[in-house]
C-alpha cells in the first residue's frame, strides 16, 4: 500500500489498518444494501434520462453539423465546433462510457446495449470493454496487473520501477493527452506489447483486433476530416478545422477527467502481496473506494465528466446506471465517514493539478525531490544523469542509495 | 423502388438507363449519409423526426385506449408505413416499454381491416400481468411501441357474417382458440362484450366449440370457455375422459348435429388432429388445424447455459424458462407471447440439452452435427450445460 502526503494512522501509513475484518465485511454488506436499493428501483425515471440524453446528444450534432455547413463565416465556426465539441463529449462520457458498461442492459432495448453500441472514437467497442470493463475494473490500482496506472506511459506510483524513460513522461502524457482517443485504442490493442513480438508470432486474435481498429480510425476519419468538409464545399477548410478542434477538446477533457480517476496525490494503489489472497467483497469494495478520486462540481460537470465525476460510486458499482451515482453519492460518502477512510474529493482544477503533479514529480526516482534543494540542484540534475547512464545492478544501487539517502532526512 | 412497379409500361432502353442512373444515385447517397454518421447509422437520426416512415423498424403509436370494462381496454394502434396488413385470427408481437423495459407479448388483432389503416388489440389485465395491466390501466396516447408483421396461419375467414363455426379444442390447445373468441368477444370482469356480432340483423355469427380433456381440469381458459358458453357467444360442449369417456371422432355428428354446415377450427395434440382430418376427409368437411402440447411439465435437470457470442454463462433450474433466466442475467434475448405459440423467440442451440416444458420432452443437440437444433427459449429449460447461439 502507497499512500502519498497523507497522515500515517497510528503506527502504520495504510489507510485501512485501522479497519478489522468485522468492519470490512459490515462496509460490504452496507454498499450491498445500497445497490440492492437502486437496482429495485431503476424505471421510467432512468430510462427517460438515458433517451433524453441521447437525444440531445443526437439534435446536438446534428444541429452542429448543420451550422458547420457555413463554417466560413465566423459565428457559424464558433457556434459549430462549440456544439459539436459538446455533443462529441457527450458521446463518449454520460452516453457511450456508460452504456458499453452495461449500465442500461436491463432495459433490454437492442439500441441501448452494451453488446450493439459504438461510439465516436476510435477505440472499438470490443477492444475497450475487455480492457477498460474487465482488467480495469476488477484489478483496480494493483502495481503490475492494472494497466490503467499510468497506461503504461507514465509512472504514477513509487512502487513501478524508475526507468530513464521516465524522465520524459510529462511529454509523453502531453501528447498523449492531445490524440487520447488514439492513445486508448492502442492501450486497448496492448499495441506496445504486441508490437514487440516479431510479426509472424502475433495472435490471430491481435491481428483481428489490429484490422477491426484500423477500419474505424479510418471510417472515423473519414466522416470528419473528408465527408463533411466536403459537404459543406466552400467552408472545407473551416469544417475540417472544426472536426480537428471538436476531436481535440474531446480528448483533452476526457483525458483530463479520466486521469483525476486514479492519478491524484493521495489516492491507493495496492501491491499483489499485500492484498488477501482471497478477497471477499467488503474487501473488493474497500480497494475501489480508497483507489479512486471525485471530481466535485455542478450538475452540468457531472454529465459533461459521464459521471465519472463519481468515480468512487463508478468504482464500486460499475453497472449501476449513471444518473443514480450522484443520488447515493452522499449516503456513500456517510459510509466513509462512519469508518474513517478519506473520501477524495476536490474541483477539477485541483485535481487536474494534483495528477499532472504526480506525473512530475514520480518522472524523478523516489526519494529526487527530497533531497534536492535549490542549491545542490546542479549536483542532483548529474545524479540523475548517472543513474540513466549507469546499467543494470548498478542503477538499482544507485536507486536504492537515493531512497535511503531521503529516508534518513 | 424498382421499373417493376410499373409493369405497364415497358422499359425502353432510354429508361432503363435512367433507372440504373437513379439506382446508382441512390446506392451514393446512401453511402456518403453512413459515412457521415458513423458508427450510427442514418436511421437513428430519421427516427428522431419520422419514427413510422417507410423503411425505418416496424413500430406503432398508440392513437387511443378505450376502456371496455373496468380491466381490459381496446389499444387503437397507427402502425407504420411498412405495415403489411392482416387476416382476422391474426396477432401481432408488441414490444412496450414498461418501468423502462422493453417487453414483448402477442396480441390477437381485434378487428378486421380499417378504413383508416389503423390497427387495434383487446387487452384484458391479468394478475399480476406486467404488460397487459400497463396497457390497460397506463398505456397513453402518442407512446411509440415496436411492433412485428402480423403472423398466425391458424385465421378466421374475413368475413365472418354469417358463418357458421366449429372448434374442436383438446387440452391447453384451447389457447389460440381463446385467442379467437376474445378477439370476437373480449371477456372481461364485467362479463362478455361484443355480443352484437351474434345479432341476426348482422349476419348472426353461430359458433360450436367442443373441447375436450381427460378431466375438467382448472384453468383459466377452461373459465374463459365457460364464461363465452354462458354469456350466449359459443355453445360449448365439454367431454372429459373420466366422465364421458375417451371421444370417438365419428360421433362428433352427434355432438354437432349440424356439423356438415360448419367450418372446423381444430387445435389440440397429432393424434385428435390425424383422426379429425380422416374423418372430414371421408366427409367432406372443411378443417384448419394447428398443432398445440399438453400442460408444463417438470423434469428435474437445470443447468449452465452458456451464451456463445456473448460469451456469458448463466446457471438455471429445472422449472425456469431459458429466456426468464437469461433475461435476468441482463441478456438481451428476442421474445414473444412467452407461451410457446408464436416462435418470437428461437434461437439455435448448438450443444446440450434442454427439455420442453411443455411436454417434458428432452432435445439434444449434438456438438458439429448441425448448425444447432432451433428452440423456443419461453418454453425451454436447460437439461445439463447448454450452448446457444447467442
Amino acid at each position: 500500500m502507497t499512500i502519498v502526503n497523507e497522515p500515517s494512522l497510528e503506527t502504520t501509513d495504510s489507510p485501512i489498518a485501522h479497519l478489522s475484518r468485522e468492519d470490512i465485511e459490515a462496509i460490504g454488506e452496507e454498499l450491498d444494501a445500497i445497490r440492492a436499493e437502486v437496482i429495485a428501483s431503476r424505471g421510467e425515471r432512468d430510462a427517460a434520462y438515458i433517451h433524453r440524453v441521447i437525444k440531445t446528444q443526437r439534435y446536438l450534432e446534428l444541429g452542429s453539423r448543420a451550422v458547420l455547413l457555413g463554417s466560413m463565416f465566423p459565428p457559424a465556426f464558433i457556434a459549430g465546433t462549440v456544439g459539436l465539441s459538446v455533443a462529441k463529449i457527450l458521446d463518449n462520457m454520460e452516453i457511450g462510457h456508460n452504456i458499453l458498461h452495461g449500465q442500461w442492459d436491463w432495459m433490454r432495448d437492442p439500441k441501448i446495449h452494451s453488446t450493439t453500441w459504438d461510439w465516436d472514437n476510435a477505440a472499438t467497442a470490443e477492444g475497450w470493454k475487455k480492457a477498460h470493463n474487465e482488467e480495469h475494473h476488477t484489478y483496480t490500482n494493483i502495481v503490475g496487473m492494472d494497466n490503467d496506472l499510468g497506461w503504461g506511459l507514465v509512472r504514477v506510483d513509487e512502487e513501478q520501477q524508475w526507468t530513464p524513460r521516465c524522465l520524459i513522461q510529462p511529454a509523453l502524457n502531453f501528447v498523449n493527452m492531445l490524440i487520447f482517443q488514439y492513445g486508448i485504442a492502442a492501450y486497448d490493442l496492448k499495441l506496445g506489447d504486441n508490437l514487440r513480438v516479431p510479426k509472424e508470432e502475433r495472435s490471430e486474435e491481435f491481428k483481428r483486433q489490429l484490422q477491426g481498429t484500423l477500419t474505424k480510425i479510418r471510417k472515423q476519419a473519414t466522416k470528419d476530416y473528408v465527408v463533411h468538409p466536403l459537404l459543406s464545399g466552400p467552408s472545407f477548410a473551416t469544417t475540417f478545422a472544426a472536426n480537428a478542434i471538436a476531436n481535440l477538446v474531446r480528448n483533452v477533457w476526457s483525458h483530463a477527467v479520466i486521469m483525476c480517476g486514479h492519478f491524484p496525490e493521495g489516492v491507493a494503489t495496492f501491491e499483489l502481496d499485500e492484498l488477501p489472497e482471497n478477497e471477499t467483497r467488503g474487501d473488493w469494495y474497500l480497494r475501489q473506494m480508497i483507489g479512486s478520486a471525485n471530481i466535485s462540481g455542478s450538475k452540468a460537470m457531472h454529465i459533461m465528466t459521464g459521471n465519472l465525476s463519481h468515480q468512487i460510486e463508478h468504482h464500486i458499482w460499475p453497472d449501476l446506471p449513471s444518473n443514480r451515482y450522484a443520488e447515493v453519492a452522499p449516503r456513500v460518502q456517510a459510509i466513509f465517514e462512519k469508518y474513517g477512510l478519506r473520501y477524495h474529493s476536490a474541483p477539477l482544477p485541483a485535481q487536474v493539478y494534483s495528477a499532472w503533479h504526480k506525473t512530475v514529480r514520480l518522472a524523478f526516482p523516489n526519494g529526487w525531490w527530497e533531497t534536492t534543494t535549490k542549491r545542490n540542484l546542479p549536483s542532483q540534475l548529474r545524479l540523475v544523469g548517472k543513474i540513466v547512464k549507469a546499467k543494470g545492478k548498478n542503477r538499482l544501487r544507485m536507486l536504492k542509495e537515493l531512497e535511503a539517502r531521503a529516508a534518513a532526512r | 423502388m424498382t421499373a417493376t412497379a410499373f409493369p405497364t409500361r415497358p422499359a425502353t432502353g432510354r429508361s432503363a438507363a435512367w433507372n440504373r442512373l437513379g439506382e446508382r444515385l441512390a446506392a451514393r447517397a446512401e453511402r456518403i449519409a453512413n459515412a457521415a454518421v458513423t458508427p450510427l447509422v442514418p436511421a437513428d437520426y430519421l427516427d428522431l423526426f419520422h419514427p413510422l416512415r417507410a423503411g425505418a423498424d416496424l413500430r406503432a403509436r398508440i392513437v387511443s385506449v378505450h376502456p371496455e370494462t373496468r380491466d381490459a381496454a381496446t389499444i387503437v394502434l397507427k402502425p407504420g408505413r411498412d405495415w403489411a396488413g392482416h387476416v382476422p385470427g391474426q396477432y401481432i408481437r408488441i414490444g412496450i416499454d414498461v418501468d423502462g423495459v422493453r417487453q414483448w407479448r402477442a396480441y390477437s388483432l381485434t378487428h378486421g381491416p380499417r378504413p383508416d389503416g389503423l390497427i387495434s388489440i383487446t387487452v384484458k389485465a391479468v394478475p399480476d400481468g406486467i404488460v397487459s395491466n400497463h396497457l390497460v390501466h397506463r398505456a397513453k396516447p402518442g407512446t411509440l411501441v415496436h411492433l412485428e408483421q402480423a403472423q398466425g396461419e391458424f385465421v378466421l375467414p374475413p368475413d365472418l357474417a354469417g358463418h357458421k363455426l366449429l372448434f374442436v379444442t383438446a387440452g391447453s390447445g384451447v389457447t389460440p382458440v381463446i385467442g379467437m373468441l376474445r378477439n370476437l368477444f373480449p371477456v372481461t370482469d364485467e362479463g362478455v362484450v361484443g355480443l352484437d356480432k351474434l345479432d341476426p340483423r348482422k349476419g348472426a355469427l353461430d359458433i360450436v366449440c367442443v373441447h375436450i380433456a381427460p378431466s375438467r381440469p382448472d384453468s383459466i381458459f377452461l373459465r374463459n370457455l365457460e364464461e363465452l358458453g354462458r354469456a350466449g357467444a359459443i355453445d360449448l360442449v365439454a367431454r372429459y375422459d373420466d366422465q364421458h369417456g375417451v371421444l370417438d371422432v365419428d360421433v362428433l355428428g352427434e355432438l354437432v348435429p349440424d356439423l356438415a354446415e360448419r367450418t372446423t377450427y381444430a387445435c389440440g395434440p397429432a393424434g385428435l388432429l390425424d383422426a379429425l382430418a380422416a374423418h372430414h376427409e371421408t366427409n367432406g368437411l372443411g378443417l384448419f388445424t394447428e398443432q398445440f402440447r399438453a400442460s408444463t411439465v417438470v423434469v428435474g435437470d437445470g443447468g449452465t447455459v452458456r451464451f456463445e457470442a456473448g460469451g456469458l454463462e448463466i446457471e438455471t433450474d429445472a422449472a425456469t424458462p431459458i429466456l426468464d433466466a437469461a433475461e435476468e442475467a441482463g441478456v438481451l434475448m428476442p421474445s414473444g407471447c412467452r407461451m410457446g405459440i408464436c416462435f418470437g423467440c428461437v434461437l439455435p442451440l448448438k450443444e446440450g440439452a434442454v427439455r420442453d416444458l411443455r411436454s417434458g420432452d428432452l432435445i439434444v443437440a449434438n456438438p458439429g452435427e448441425s448448425d444447432g437444433i432451433q428452440i423456443q427459449t419461453c418454453i425451454s429449460a436447460a437439461a445439463g450445460a447448454c450452448v446457444i447461439d447467442h
